[in-house]
């Protein structure tokens, strides 16, 4: 049986099925088909996994979908394989995508376009596990491309706000950017290695003789196409606004799946980059870039939403960084933790949100602990996983980050393991920060809403609950020792290793010092925090402004894009240059005609003279020349 | 039914009609309608059948006839399949019909004329592809003038008379040099059997370099105008925004292609040292359409001239992928030819939907149709995602091949090896990012935000508009999912024209690699 | 031999009296009757090279030419009468306006 063909497929059927009868049939029949389908896909990912560990730790299943096209000896084959990274990614992508699907059934109820939710969210399952499951470059291109396409349809889906269609485009277009230089590395790939296979491309670059292509170069390429689709600088400017879209989608896509793509991407190639030293260096510091400015930018914001959206970039960032030292299986097992928490994060945010009416601004909630607590319970949890609160999930991943930021032989070093550490406080302390302002002080609603504030239907809160449990336990699974096969572990430098143990404790020390800073400045309420920002009012305004980097790219890519294709080649090329020219042309040839004309007097003498003067000169030629 | 038989019907069947259309008497128009759609339908079933029968694996012409036409000259009515054509004379056929129907209730003038002139349009674009003869090729060249002529002048907008001279004048300039090379082309090749016009024989002939360049140069300049290709575009956004729908319809669907068939069918294969030479030229012109084309129509607000100058800059990712050379960028660049020809095809139909219903084409006139029109706006979506490119769609294979054609450019040596292509493909990349602009920027102008439209309440599409738009998009789907079975047809094609224009130069390809 | 010098010297000045005559006379009746001379002087040309050369092309030309005159007096005499109605004169020099 073709059993990863049936994973991608599953959802694609529950798209053309909700696609093409939802609205007929129905909102009964759009959750049966929209969750059972993913959930079918889950249990079927759960078959190949157990065929998978009977096959030993480094086997790969390899399933042939069809043969795209051919050209010459040379074939593009869609072909699937299931090794234990994307065994890893497609459990994730199925599972936590299973169950933010049922909690969609219970968030978007009533919405007017229930069915085209769920058709788009099969949409985008399908394209993931297209992406994680590919074989060839060209596949998870494929599958790259059309989960851009899916979250730019979800961010969009209230399209009548003009500002949330603004919002789709951006993240499309930003994408776009990032897609062409994975466009670019898969053609020099393509062109030095002669095949699109991404294992057959590893083992190109382990091989004695290697391709003729710089390693650096195409990993550079790759890690632009990653900076697009998981938000790293200078791509990240899209994720923010696509809260813009269903609190759901933004749970799935922009904060479990789909962003962590280009966490994938990178490590699946790391064949590339363990040869590529200057490419994983430039991997490590945008990553670190990241994590920290993104930190900075969310200790200031006030919607729930966007808090979360810089978490992600954030702790994308410390991915990235884990990358970049080669520590391949570590930035998975974060994948992997993140996935929990953020999801769980983010569907509390929507479980407060529903409750509240729509309001997303922390600095009109508060008190809310005591009136929805299994959502706030799964918050707190959440909370503490993504601060590092030891025995949680994030605090083991995290960890490990930080120490081969600081020990890998790898490049790691001890500006990489500061910033980092700095990006880990900042985020126990905006976390802690978000929790103390939303579930904790007194309220603030008002009260209009505070009358109609209410506890989640069971399908949104047995999965907070689900995914409370997996962000509490889901650390105790070490992915990095059984991703070994297949990813490399990194290797700490020697002379460091006695230092391990220390750093945890820093890590620990570091998270509760966020918690109880948080607890110091906002246990009371907003007035606290108020003060402080009137003591920087520049420093505030700098990082709510975000930088200003819409702004800035606004000024120095699309206005001079669009100057320059109006006034230098429309109006000056176009219209001047070429239809001025052509235009002179024909008024020319009117002008010379008409002066010509006027030989033309009407007096008939005149012609004969003419025609006779013209006989006479051509005798008087061929006299000469015969 | 004998096989060369097909062909012949395919080709003569809008003659046929047109003739049967004299029979119709006059003011009824629902008949000629149907007489018309009736005549194409038959059309694309035979083309169908044509393609289904047409052999990738053999080599030369397929289904061919050869009669002495003016024997004195060596002409012949020399007509033929071969793998270049091939996809291009199912797409015209495919089209066809579509076309009547998308004309059905928005033209109201002349209607016995309008659809007499379409059949004859059509027989002179098949005419065209098939032809196998360099006189007759020529002949219905120059015939397509004349019905496109007509059906933009009278049945065009209000700047029609000046769209329309700008077309013709444009077209005839780069065919009369045309004629020239053509003549100059066959004397030179003269050989003890008097003169040919036959295209195997010519392309056997092997000029100095410098006459080839100058007869590329000519034939060049009129494909180029025809593609069309920077500097020379400036008359396409014109014609298309005074065009009546079916205009545009054909303009961008089929005739632009006739630029980049004549590349591919005479400029390179007859000249292949002065090609060789040229490609410099020719691979930074197209990545320049590409770019520039692009960038226009982000600045555009008319929703046709939008979709004009996007097709600058698609065809220009056909020109890329056939200079390329490569055998991937030429089978991209025939994929590309075909889907462009669909999607900007589906594209203007659904600009004269939307036409014919609010008598506007500017974005600014329109905003969140997607609530009012969602029928509508499911396949203007559709088609944006195609025109982007996204993968899926045949947009995405056309490009992809034609991108990764270039980057493996199988130029000769003394061209500075892959440095020139590799740069030029790289910057062609950046067309990726600016068509993905332009085009959802015109989608969420018009389809999302605010609901805003001329004149209320609209209709959603009707059973015929849905029909049309589902055979495109289901053929948009089709070969971007299974580009397959197409390439198999075209290969064998491509690989002589590849071999014809290399010649003996040293083949720097993916073969050797 | 010396038949043949006569003939064509008596055609050059036929051809001249009736060039001239076109070029100076203002009269449309009398600038027809000086293009007849001047066909008269071609075809006694064509006749003497007939003779000369003793084939009937040059005879046969001269049958050409009589239909040419013929149907060229037949065309201009109703156009030259039709002016002079309007005009009322025959002087090419207020025709000008014909020139379009």
């Amino acid at each position: 049986m073709n059993l990863l063909t049936v994973i991608v497929l599953l959802p694609l059927a529950g798209f053309v099925l909700n696609g093409l009868l939802g609205r007929k049939l129905g909102p009964t029949f759009v959750s049966v088909v929209g969750c059972g389908l993913p959930i079918l896909a889950f249990l079927a990912t759960l078959k190949a996994f157990s065929t998978l560990q009977l096959a030993g730790p480094d086997a790969a299943l390899i399933e042939h979908a069809y043969r795209w096209a051919a050209v010459g000896e040379r074939a593009f084959e869609i072909e699937f394989y299931f090794d234990r990274l994307s065994a890893v990614m497609t459990l994730i992508v199925t599972g936590v995508g299973s169950l933010i699907h049922v909690y969609s059934t219970g968030y978007m109820k009533g919405d007017a376009g229930y069915a085209r939710y769920f058709a788009y969210l099969n949409l985008f399952l399908f394209f993931m596990l297209t992406l994680v499951l590919g074989r060839s470059l060209l596949v998870c291109f494929v599958g790259w491309e059309g989960v851009g396409l899916a979250s730019y349809l979800l961010i969009g889906f209230w399209f009548e706000d003009p500002a949330k269609a603004a919002a789709g485009k951006k993240a499309f277009i930003t994408n776009r950017v990032g897609d062409a230089g994975f466009l670019l590395g898969l053609f020099l790939l393509y062109w030095a290695v002669g095949t699109l296979n991404m294992d057959e491309i590893n083992a190109a670059f382990m091989a004695p003789v290697a391709p003729a292509v710089s390693a650096s170069l195409v990993g550079i390429l790759l890690f632009i196409g990653a900076t697009g689709k998981s938000a790293q600088i200078p791509l990240h400017v899209w994720l923010p606004d696509a809260m813009a879209g269903p609190t759901p989608v933004s749970a799935l896509i922009h904060a479990a799946t789909m962003v962590t793509a280009g966490v994938y991407l990178v490590a699946r190639m790391h064949g590339i980059y363990e040869h590529a030293p200057e490419a994983s260096q430039v991997v490590a510091v945008i990553g670190l870039m990241t994590a920290f400015f993104a930190a900075t930018v969310a200790l200031v914001q006030t919607d729930i939403k966007k808090v979360l959206a810089y978490s992600t970039v954030s702790q994308l960032g410390l991915m990235f960084v884990a990358l970049g030292v080669g520590a391949y299986g570590v930035a998975v097992f974060h994948v992997y933790t993140h996935a929990f928490f953020k999801a769980c994060l983010f569907l509390g945010a929507g479980s407060v949100i529903h409750a509240l009416g729509g309001e997303q601004d922390i600095r009109r909630m508060g008190g809310l602990a005591r009136r929805i607590p299994v959502t706030f319970v799964t918050f707190a949890v959440a909370t503490a996983a993504i601060a590092g609160i030891p025995p949680l999930a994030g605090f083991f991943s995290k960890d490990e980050i930080l120490w081969f930021a600081f020990a890998s032989a790898q490049g790691g070093s001890p500006v990489l393991w500061a910033l980092g550490s700095a990006a880990a406080l900042m985020t126990s302390f905006y976390m802690f920060r978000l929790l103390w302002l939303t579930f904790l002080t007194p309220s603030r609603m008002s009260h209009e809403v505070e009358h109609h504030v209410h506890e989640s239907p069971w399908s949104m809160t047995s999965v907070l609950v689900v995914l409370a449990v997996l962000s509490a336990v889901g650390g105790f699974v070490h992915l990095p020792e059984f991703l070994e096969p297949v990813l490399p572990l990194a290797t700490a430098q020697e002379s460091l290793e006695h230092l391990e143990h220390r750093l945890v404790y820093v890590a620990i020390a570091v998270a509760v010092a966020g918690f109880l800073a948080a607890t110091w400045l906002y246990r009371g309420g907003l007035a606290k925090g108020d003060a402080l920002a009137a003591r920087f009012p520049r420093l505030h305004r700098l990082l709510g402004g975000k930088y200003f980097i819409d702004e800035l790219y606004d000024a120095v890519l699309g206005r001079p894009l669009h100057w320059v294709s109006d006034r230098v080649f429309l109006r000056a090329g176009d219209r001047f240059l070429i239809d001025g020219t052509l235009d002179g042309l024909a008024a020319t040839t009117r002008r010379v005609a008409g002066r010509l004309g006027r030989i033309e007097t009407g007096q008939l003498q005149w012609y004969v003279a003419m025609a006779v003067l013209g006989i006479v000169g051509c005798l008087a030629w061929v006299w000469r020349h015969v | 039914m004998s096989e060369p038989m097909l062909l012949n019907l395919l080709l003569w069947l809008p003659v046929a009609g047109i003739a049967a259309l004299g029979f119709v008497a006059k003011g009824r128009d629902s008949l000629v309608r149907s007489v018309t759609f009736g005549c194409m339908l038959l059309q694309f079933v035979i083309a169908a059948v044509l393609y289904q029968r047409f052999d990738g694996l053999e080599r030369g012409l397929q289904f061919a006839t050869d009669v002495p036409w003016i024997a004195s000259w060596g002409v012949s009515y020399r007509i033929g399949l071969d793998g270049l054509n091939v996809l291009l004379v199912a797409l015209t056929a495919f089209l066809g019909p579509l076309l009547v129907m998308g004309a059905w209730t928005a033209v109201q003038k002349d209607v016995k004329l309008f659809h007499a002139m379409v059949l004859f349009i059509q027989f002179a674009m098949l005419g065209t592809f098939v032809a196998q003869d360099l006189f007759l090729f020529y002949v219905f060249w120059e015939a397509m003038l004349i019905p496109m002529f007509l059906i933009i002048g009278l049945w065009g907008g209000e700047r029609r008379i000046y769209a329309t001279l700008k077309f013709v004048l444009y077209t005839a300039f780069g065919s009369i040099l045309m004629l020239a090379a053509l003549i100059y082309l066959v004397l030179a090749t003269q050989d003890g059997d008097g003169l040919t016009f036959d295209l195997r024989r010519l392309s056997g002939a092997g000029l100095p370099l410098a006459a080839q360049v100058w007869l590329l140069a000519a034939f060049a300049l009129s494909f180029a105008i025809k593609v069309p290709m920077f500097p020379l575009h400036t008359w396409l956004p014109d014609a298309h925004v005074e065009a009546p729908t079916t205009g545009s319809v054909i303009l961008a669907g089929v005739l632009l292609k006739m630029g980049t068939y004549g590349f591919m069918k005479l400029g390179f294969p007859l000249f292949p040292d002065a090609a060789r030479a040229m490609m410099p030229v020719i691979m930074t012109l197209a990545v320049i359409s590409i770019v520039y084309g692009a960038c226009l129509a982000l600045v555009q607000d008319d929703i046709k001239k939008i979709i004009a100058y996007s097709s600058i800059s698609h065809l220009g990712y056909v020109m890329l992928g056939l200079a390329s050379l490569d055998l991937i960028g030429i089978q991209g660049a025939i994929l590309q030819m075909v889907s462009h020809g669909l999607v900007a095809g589906g594209l203007f139909l659904m600009v004269g939907m939307i036409y014919e219903r609010t008598h506007s084409r500017a974005v600014a006139d329109y905003g969140g149709l997607a609530k009012i029109l969602p029928l509508f706006a499911v396949f203007f979506s559709l088609l944006t995602l195609a025109s982007i490119g996204l993968p899926t769609t045949s947009g995405f294979a056309g490009e992809f091949m034609a991108l990764l054609g270039a980057f493996n450019a199988a130029w000769p040596a003394h061209l500075a090896g892959n440095q020139v292509p590799l740069t030029l493909a790289v910057i062609a990349v950046s067309g990726v990012i600016l068509g993905a602009l332009y085009m959802l920027w015109l989608a969420q102008r018009i389809l999302f935000g605010e609901t805003r439209a001329p004149h209320a309440p609209l209709t959603d599409l009707n059973a015929r508009e849905t029909t049309i738009l589902v055979a495109i998009v289901a053929a948009i789907f089709a070969i971007g999912l299974f580009p397959g079975d197409p390439l198999a047809k075209t290969e064998l094609a491509a690989r002589e024209f590849q071999q014809r224009v290399l010649g003996e130069a040293v083949l720097l390809g993916s073969e050797t690699r | 031999m010396a038949d043949l010098q006569v003939l064509l010297w008596l055609s050059f000045a036929l051809f001249g009296i009736g060039l001239v005559g076109v070029m100076v006379r203002r009269n449309a009746l009398v600038m027809l009757m000086c293009m007849e001379l001047m066909l008269n002087a071609v075809i006694l040309a064509l006749v003497a090279f007939s003779l000369r050369t003793a084939t009937l092309s040059g005879a046969v030309l001269v049958f050409l030419i009589f239909v040419v005159a013929a149907a060229e007096i037949a065309i201009a005499i109703p156009i030259v009468l039709m002016l002079s109605r309007q005009k009322r004169s025959l002087d090419v020099e207020g025709y000008d306006s014909l020139k379009g």
